[in-house]
């Protein structure tokens, strides 16, 4: 790695938020602030797996703009025009379903809360083994 | 001991993240996203490419990701489903600016997710958006107002009729078309960068983008409504003084 190029930035911070939500699930005892670390992780992944498709210097892949209407033979010329769309497309869908997984872990947390009055992991002590 | 294995484990992880991705290294999109920048205009007329391939070349996958989005609301409105015997309390009510201007902002934010929805195939934005800026306004009334309450009814319908017509959709697809959910020759393409364009990705985005408005807007009433509950109970708890 050569300089602080952008894409360098954005692996380091995706690295960070994956590597700070990890160290949040190992190291809390607070069920919130686990899940709260499980969030940063998924964050993490859709700021990788989105700048993985991103190339310098290009811009967003909607086509909307007249320049992109050019004759058939020019076709192939609009990949280089635009950033990949597939990782987009994807992160699209990691971040619902990242929605979904955070609210059941929640609904979970706040079950256990009213049943033990705890929010302490290491209360709930009859899983382990 | 349990310190060190963390670190170990951070740190092998963010030697394999750092090491391993092949970063930076794509000069260019790969086959299949070439094909789809170069073709997807003509072959959808959808100008968002995003768009273009959440809905109709990966159409399948987010009937899917629809689905698990259901199942997860479905499971936490079972978790946090009401006991028999659990009394409301009755919450503080806010005040008169709050609930007012909550009412006044709720028509407009629904409004503007309809519009991120309905524009999905043109701009940034779509389905899911739509729905979670829907959820959002849905949110604060519920906030604003605690004595306000959702009319589950009326939302499952909605919900159920939105999922079907997905559904509906990808046979026409597989009727007409040739296969499930395709868009081709099931509406006609239209004119580049209308809002009557793009066959049938619009009227599968506006279908989602219910689905999720109402199943977001539901979890947020059953989570608003559990935390009622809750409150009941500590209060009960410290008064024993068991909490």
């Amino acid at each position: 790695m050569n300089g602080l190029t952008p894409s360098t930035l954005y692996l380091a911070t995706a690295i960070l938020l994956i590597l700070m939500g990890l160290a949040a699930v190992l190291v809390k005892r607070n069920l919130l602030k686990m899940v709260l670390g499980l969030s940063l992780v998924d964050t993490g992944i859709h700021l990788l797996i989105a700048a993985l498709g991103a190339h310098p210097g290009r811009t967003a892949p909607i086509l909307d703009d007249a320049k992109y209407l050019a004759d058939p033979h020019t076709l192939l010329a609009r990949v280089n025009l635009v950033v990949d769309p597939v990782p987009q497309a994807l992160v699209l869908t990691a971040i619902v379903i990242g929605v979904g997984v955070t609210a059941l872990m929640l609904s979970y947390v706040v079950r256990l809360y009213a049943r033990r009055g705890s929010l302490d992991i290491g209360e709930i002590g009859r899983l382990k083994w | 001991m349990k310190q060190i294995f963390s670190l170990a484990l951070l740190a092998i992880t963010g030697w394999l993240l750092w090491s391993l991705v092949p970063y930076g290294q794509a000069t260019e999109p790969g086959p299949v996203s070439s094909h789809y920048i170069a073709h997807g205009l003509q072959e959808n007329g959808g100008s968002n490419l995003v768009t273009s391939i959440v809905v109709n070349y990966r159409g399948f996958d987010t009937l899917g990701e629809v689905t698990v989005l259901f199942l997860s609301v479905a499971g936490a409105g079972f978790v946090l489903r009401r006991r028999s015997g659990q009394r409301r309390v009755a919450p503080r009510p806010s005040s008169e600016f709050v609930q007012t201007g909550a009412r006044m902002l709720f028509a407009p934010m629904v409004l503007f997710g309809v519009y991120i929805f309905v524009h999905g195939h043109l701009t940034p934005g779509g389905g899911f958006q739509g729905g979670a800026v829907i959820a959002s306004a849905v949110l604060m009334l519920l906030l604003a107002d605690r004595d306000h309450h959702l009319p589950h009814g009326f939302m499952g319908w909605l919900e159920s009729l939105a999922g079907f017509g997905y559904v509906l959709t990808g046979f026409l697809g597989l009727a007409i078309g040739g296969s499930f959910l395709a868009n081709k020759g099931v509406l006609p393409l239209g004119q580049w960068n209308r809002l009557f364009s793009a066959g049938v990705i619009p009227i599968i985005y506006t279908l989602v983008g219910l689905k999720v408005g109402t199943e977001l807007s539901t979890l947020l009433d059953v989570m608003v409504d559990s935390g009622r509950d809750h409150g009941e109970a500590d209060a009960h708890g410290q008064k024993g003084g068991a909490a």
